[in-house]
């Protein structure tokens, strides 16, 4: 059951991607370059997939359960710290430099383009590779 | 055209102007920008309603990558889930502004990022941001600084 449930919701979140623009490397570097031809447009995706996301938030924030009434889980740190910063720097010049984060990344393996699977395989080497750079003497 | 004079004709037709105006772009984008971020809405709101879990896509994926133990099934389920719409209409083919080098030093970035940052657009920018987490306010934050650098400087300081 879990695994049905989790496959809707994917198709729904990947029918928003593919449907907002944000499956286009092209849009989204026009959204990112507010110093040249800006396309803010993109903005909007965020501010919706928010606003309609946030009360499920406070749903099951209230309750302590979900839908089915079983335990959910939300993430409980509350610091600030220097790997969030770090980390946020690292994918945000990733994104800049290809227009494409992790759910497009994926949704454009459809396309069976080289471009797609190097950066995807890039991505999850670099996935798998952080807790190795982690574990080496400093 | 039928009564093309109308109310509403005239109504439509001034917000749309209006709207185009403000945003220097088509209307067509703007609506399916907005019916696009509803519909990644509805789908992060049933992965937290009916399975009481984060649609965070790095998470997720970093989690299947290193086969932290359990839960597998609904991981794999929701990120194949992501390419199924995809696979049906279509969706377009990729450019990146430079080669295969470029699209693997950016995956890499992406991939090391996310992990140490603990998320990505969707975790961070949508589930984040609706869970009022100031973490990933400041994560969205600085993510979306570095990528407007980043691109101000392939594009306008370095290219040219």
């Amino acid at each position: 059951m879990k695994f049905f449930t989790a496959l809707f919701a994917g198709v729904l979140f990947g029918a928003g991607l593919l449907l907002s623009g944000m499956t286009d490397p092209a849009n989204v570097l026009g959204f990112l370059d507010i110093f040249g031809a800006w396309r803010p447009q993109l903005a909007l995706v965020m501010g919706a997939a928010v606003c309609v996301t946030a009360p499920a938030f406070l749903y099951v924030r209230r309750r302590a359960l979900d839908a089915r009434g079983e335990p959910v889980e939300l993430p409980d740190r509350r610091r600030i710290d220097g790997p969030l910063v770090t980390g946020a720097t690292l994918f945000g010049i990733g994104w800049g430099l290809s227009g494409i984060c992790p759910g497009p990344g994926i949704v454009l393996l459809s396309t069976r383009s080289g471009v797609a699977f190097i950066f995807m395989g890039a991505v999850i080497a670099g996935m798998a590779l952080l807790p190795l750079l982690r574990r080496a003497p400093h | 055209m039928q009564q093309s004079g109308g109310f509403w004709a005239h109504a439509t037709n001034f917000s749309a102007t209006l709207f185009a105006q403000t945003l220097p772009v088509t209307t067509t984008e703007t609506w399916r920008a907005l019916a696009g971020g509803a519909l990644i809405g509805v789908g992060s709101a049933t992965l937290l309603l009916l399975n009481g879990r984060i649609a965070g896509v790095s998470g997720i994926l970093g989690k299947v990558i290193r086969a932290t133990a359990g839960e597998q099934g609904w991981r794999i389920a929701f990120l194949l889930g992501l390419i199924v719409p995809a696979l049906i209409f279509g969706a377009g083919s990729p450019l990146l502004p430079g080669d295969w080098r470029w699209a693997a030093a950016a995956g890499l970035l992406v991939g090391i990022g996310t992990q140490l940052g603990s998320g990505c657009t969707s975790g961070h920018g949508v589930c984040g941001l609706a869970n009022l987490s100031s973490r990933s306010l400041v994560a969205t934050l600085v993510f979306m600084g570095a990528a407007v650098v980043t691109v101000f400087v392939v594009r306008h300081a370095i290219a040219t």
